[in-house]
């Protein structure tokens, strides 16, 4: 692999977002998941590893500042979108970050992700928070209409002001191994993002094999993409670990080979704090401290900020806390 | 800033100890300090030595020095409580079996605790590894208890049974002693190795909870001279031992010819073969449950790892960008990889091994982890620049060591592999089933891993070839070694051979008969070039034979390893030639007829019996040679666990005096039929059957080489084919006297060994001789996981 576009060490300043590579498709060819072997890595996380007392708080803290707080219903309205826009401009109560020490840190999730029809509602209702809007696009969920119709999708949605767009891909272009068709839908999508940063979702769930999703994941890099993502909460299966480590990994392997450094977004069913601790630790020991802020990682959520929040005050109180008694999402 | 912003920042895990509480009270409850565990309580502490929590140094508990006297009482405690154990059924011994691992899951947080004070591993290992397999492997003979009479038919126990255990898995191996121990119907002396015996002492309580009868298990503390008493005591009919194969050698040696039985888990230098088109970062996670788990003490650690050169620059890269994400540290930490060694002197002598093997060159790397101040602890650590020249590739470290090599092709990785004195495990990594299942067979090692490392379950049998011994643990294999049949407990002393004394001159037709030697399909003269004088039953001079010596044994052996290959030809081709080994012999019926009584003396009738019955047994094993297969197993996991069947290799025959024919055929037969080469010793003093077999073997279209005879004085021949390392098990046929010396000599490789020693085998008795009774001892089994998923 001869792609190397910048030197290993990252300039101590800043993000270089991805410019994109060709696509390389011996590399494509050659890459293999062993899915056994990913399941028994994925299950030794939360054995591995543990982060209790006020390790914890600190870490649920910063998961807050990895959320993508999303809403993707079909009976999405402005009050609904409005209200999540409301609870991301104060994810945490008061009293709890007071009793935590937290007040200071200005905890604010990493995003607020809708449908396109909801962004103009989403960018007035977070102005003056710096919280992005993030929008699904390109026919979201399934992202077979014509692809100037899809494009076309994107440049509305950053037009109204998105500043993140989650694509989906043609989960048969990924079946059917038409690496080339997928590589250059991606780039298309990316340059229609312009200065907006482009989540490449796979539909992990329909990608039948974790080569499959491996190769896809890598084919989008090459296209451009800003962050992988794993699902669109729609599939039958969404994010879980061993289909993380198949992602995180080509990430990994991607930045060895590019010093480019991509981001990687789980979505879907990951709705406790455990979990995003779970997520943490993997992004941890695969990729490294470094990984765990939010331009590089993001939890696509919408119930976890909710339980986190529960937590923190269990931690702040030493009691154990109810879910209603939290602001609801 | 306070500590949870200031985290915020850092991401640190922090510290997540499990507390040791509890395990301390259960020490203070025996006012940390423990007699041993006899017939059914425990003894007054006596003369005692400290054991110590390796990775703080602090003492935990003052442990008895066994002595002769407390082993005497023990093993006393195991007979008296023998007849009424197996008075019991099936099903009560299963209840028994169930009941204890239920207590080990109850009490699972204790025994973790416990175990990883004692022994310094990570408390995540004793958690999710130790406790969980070693209840498993309870449960799991528990159905063994229960069938046994039905699955193991013509077989019982041993009786009493001498287990003695090594400090790197204590609760585990003491687990795999006694389950299938107990579920045959033995009672057990077990000794825990005085580095670690506290989990054997909180096992002694659970088989009081479990009301177990007083005697069934006895547990006997001490270090190595403890367990020289159990090895050595005559009260003991079986010794079943894990640990080094320096010691495995000295135990090998010491019940030679005492007829108890022996099997021995020993040392391993296991390959982990990595080939181009793996997945390399599952590959290398792979490693560190290989070589890392346990601190690298484990018997079966993949610690020699081959990789495939067009990838290997990559795999080192990545492998050491792994190990530096290592964590070490406290052992009851739950965010630790790797925790403490054992003791200071296990530190100290890998520390030595490896700054003496540093002179012989290679490059170190160690991970950049850091260490706590104190107590037991090493850096996991890789070598590369080496080749299997060096010490370190050759030695076992049994640390947290890796040495790395680079291979080219199968074929030479399986080279690299199995260049090696030992034979535990292996591991291989290939997307390519085609390529891995072509490899796993041709590993000399008792376990192969495909894509994954050190797994285990109680389903599946354990052990190794070459000198990391003999004998399975788990699954049926595993119970087979605790099991011995009833037959040979009805065998007669044999009498001594009285060969006639000669006449003068030839009796028959004048003509010269002097049968040579068949080595490598070839008739060959001797390297002596004397004959010795076979004298027929009437004191007549029937012919010559060659006066075989070492030389003719180093040739028929270097014929034997050449014709290896005889294991891979199909089964059904070797039940073919063996059937018409036996058509061939029948059209000469007459002839060895004839020449059995011109021998022996048997009557015309009876010498015909006995060629009538070696047809009979050849075709017997013909009809075995497809199907005396393998068995897939089922772990707990989604895998498939193959057991195969695989020959030993190189058998050395010493057929006894009596039916010269029969005896010959009855262990050549199963001996071929499973794919070994034979170096065959015939009758001394009546050898003429087996020299006219070989032309039988000729027309039978035998490959040269499966089957040699070498004529001559059969104890002496039998030393030298003890001694020679090619020779990879031996059958001895003869007195008492020789049994021994056999068996003490054949530690050079560790050789198996089945020996008569004296005992009168009757070679008609086709129930018991035409069954699994030598195919079981011409066979090794090889346990193959695949775990899959698409």
């Amino acid at each position: 692999m001869s792609l190397k576009a910048v030197p290993d060490t990252k300039p101590a300043m800043g993000h270089e977002r991805n410019p994109g590579f060709p696509l390389d498709l011996d590399w494509v060819e050659r890459t293999v998941m062993n899915r056994s072997a990913l399941e028994r890595r994925a299950a030794s996380f939360s054995a591995r590893r543990s982060v209790k007392k006020h390790w914890q708080a600190a870490w649920l803290l910063k998961a807050i500042t990895l959320i993508d707080l999303t809403t993707l219903n079909s009976d999405d309205t402005d009050g609904r979108v409005e209200r999540l826009c409301a609870k991301a401009r104060h994810p945490v109560r008061d009293d709890i970050l007071e009793a935590l020490g937290a007040e200071g840190l200005g905890i604010k999730p990493g995003a607020v992700c809708v449908y396109h029809n909801f962004v103009a509602t989403a960018v007035r209702a977070l102005r003056g928070t710096n919280i992005p809007v993030a929008a699904v696009s390109t026919s979201f969920p399934h992202g077979l209409t014509p692809l100037n119709i899809r494009l076309q999708e994107i440049e509305a949605s950053v037009k109204a002001g998105a500043r993140e767009i989650d694509i989906v891909i043609e989960r048969g272009q990924v079946l059917t191994g038409d690496w080339q068709a997928l590589y250059d839908e991606v780039k298309q999508m990316r340059a229609a993002c312009g200065e907006a940063h482009i989540k490449t979702i796979l539909g992990t769930g329909e990608l039948a094999t974790l080569t499959n999703v491996a190769k896809a994941s890598l084919v989008c890099m090459l296209a451009g993409a800003d962050f992988i993502k794993t699902s669109t909460g729609k599939e039958k299966v969404n994010a879980n670990l061993p289909t993380s480590l198949a992602m995180v990994r080509m990430i990994r392997e991607f930045h060895d080979e590019t010093g480019i450094e991509i981001g990687y977004k789980p979505a879907g069913g990951i709705s406790t704090a455990k979990d995003a601790l779970t997520y943490m630790i993997l992004m941890k020991e695969e990729l490294g401290t470094h990984w765990l802020q939010p331009h590089l990682f993001r939890f696509g959520a919408s119930s976890l900020l909710t339980d986190i929040e529960r937590q923190l005050e269990h931690n702040a109180t030493g009691r154990y806390a109810a879910d209603y008694r939290q602001p609801m999402v | 800033m306070n500590e949870i912003t200031q985290t915020f920042e850092t991401l640190d895990y922090g510290l997540a100890p499990e507390s040791p509480d509890l395990a301390k009270a259960w020490l203070d409850s025996h006012k940390r300090k423990f007699g041993h565990f006899i017939g059914g309580g425990f003894t007054k502490p006596g003369k005692t030595f400290a054991t110590s929590d390796p990775s703080n140094d602090e003492k935990l508990a003052e442990i008895s020095h066994g002595t002769q006297k407390d082993v005497d009482a023990a093993v006393t405690a195991a007979r008296d409580a023998l007849p009424g154990w197996q008075a019991l059924s099936g099903f009560e011994r299963a209840r028994y079996l169930y009941a204890i691992a239920r207590l080990i899951q109850k009490d699972s947080r204790l025994f973790a605790v416990v175990e990883t004070m004692d022994n310094g591993k990570p408390i995540r290992e004793t958690r999710d590894a130790d406790v969980p397999l070693a209840a498993r492997h309870f449960y799991h003979h528990a159905g063994w208890a229960q069938h046994m009479g039905r699955e193991f038919p013509g077989m019982s126990a041993y009786g009493v049974c001498g287990q003695i255990i090594p400090w790197n898995f204590p609760l585990l191996m003491l687990a795999w002693k006694i389950a299938p121990a107990l579920a045959a119907g033995n009672t057990v002396v077990l000794k825990p190795a005085e580095f670690t015996p506290l989990s054997a002492l909180l096992f002694a309580e659970t088989c009081m909870k479990a009301g177990l009868p007083h005697g069934v298990v006895n547990i006997v503390t001490g270090e190595g001279d403890t367990g020289a008493m159990i090895v050595n005591h005559p009260g003991i009919d079986k010794i079943a031992f894990t640990g080094s194969t320096e010691v495995g050698k000295i135990i090998r040696k010491a019940t030679a010819g005492t007829g108890k039985g022996l099997s021995l888990e020993l040392g391993g230098k296991s390959p982990y073969i990595v080939f181009d088109d793996a997945d390399m970062d599952s590959a290398i996670e792979g490693l560190v449950d290989a070589i890392w788990f346990n601190q690298g003490q484990v018997c079966c650690a993949g610690s020699r790892l081959f990789v495939q050169e067009s990838i290997a620059d990559k795999f080192i890269k990545r492998l050491k960008r792994r190990m530096n994400k290592l964590v070490v540290g406290d052992p009851l930490d739950k965010s630790i990889d790797v925790g403490a060694l054992v003791a200071p002197v296990q530190v100290k002598r890998i520390s030595e091994m490896l700054a003496d093997g540093a002179k012989q060159g290679g490059t170190f790397f160690e991970s950049s982890c850091s260490l706590p101040n104190k107590g037991c602890f090493m850096r996991p650590t890789l070598i590369t620049d080496v080749s299997p020249s060096h010490p370190l590739v050759q030695e076992e470290i049994f640390g947290p060591v890796l040495v790395a090599m680079t291979f080219r092709t199968p074929d030479e990785a399986v080279a690299l592999a199995n260049n090696t004195r030992y034979g535990l495990a292996a591991t291989v990594w290939s997307e390519n089933l085609n390529l891995a299942l072509d490899i796993a067979p041709q590993l000399k090692a008792g376990v192969v891993w495909v894509n994954c490392s050190n797994q285990f379950d109680a389903a599946v049998g354990f052990g190794g070839y070459r000198e990391s011994g003999f004998g399975r643990e788990g699954g049926a294999e595993g119970m087979r070694a605790y099991l011995k049949p009833d037959f040979e407990k009805k065998l007669k002393a044999a009498p001594e051979p009285t060969p006639a004394a000669p006449l003068d001159g030839y009796e028959i037709s004048g003509i010269d008969q002097t049968a040579k030697m068949y080595v490598g399909g070839k008739q060959a003269r001797g390297d002596s070039g004397y004959a010795r004088p076979v004298i027929g039953a009437k004191g007549q001079m029937l012919g010559e034979v060659a006066d075989g010596n070492r030389k003719d044994i180093r040739n028929a052996v270097e014929a034997a390893r050449k014709a290896l290959g005889w294991a891979n030809k199909t089964a059904h081709l070797r039940s073919q030639i063996l059937y018409f080994l036996g058509e061939n012999l029948g059209y000469r019926k007459k002839e060895f007829a004839e020449r059995i009584s011109h021998m022996t003396g048997a009557s015309a009738a009876r010498a015909r019996t006995e060629v009538d019955a070696s047809i009979e047994r050849l075709f017997a094993f013909a009809g075995w040679a497809d199907k005396f297969d393998g068995a897939v197993h089922n772990p707990p996991m989604r895998a498939i666990a193959t057991a195969m069947v695989e020959p030993l290799g190189v058998i050395g025959i010493v057929a006894p005096s009596e039916a010269p024919l029969l005896a010959a055929v009855s262990m050549l037969a199963p001996a071929v039929a499973m794919g070994n080469c034979v170096v065959l010793v015939p009758s001394e003093v009546h050898p003429l059957s087996m020299t006219d077999f070989y032309q039988v073997l000729e027309t039978s279209d035998v490959p040269g080489g499966v089957v040699n005879v070498v004529t001559g004085a059969s104890d002496d021949l039998a030393r030298v084919l003890a001694d020679h390392d090619g020779v990879d098990a031996l059958w001895y046929s003869g007195n008492q006297g020789t049994s021994t010396t056999v068996e003490a000599a054949s530690t050079g490789n560790l050789k198996q060994t089945w020996t008569a020693r004296g005992r009168a085998f009757d070679w008609y008795d086709a129930d018991n001789l035409e069954g699994r009774y030598f195919l079981d001892r011409a066979t090794q089994i090889k346990n193959i996981w695949v775990p899959y998923g698409a």
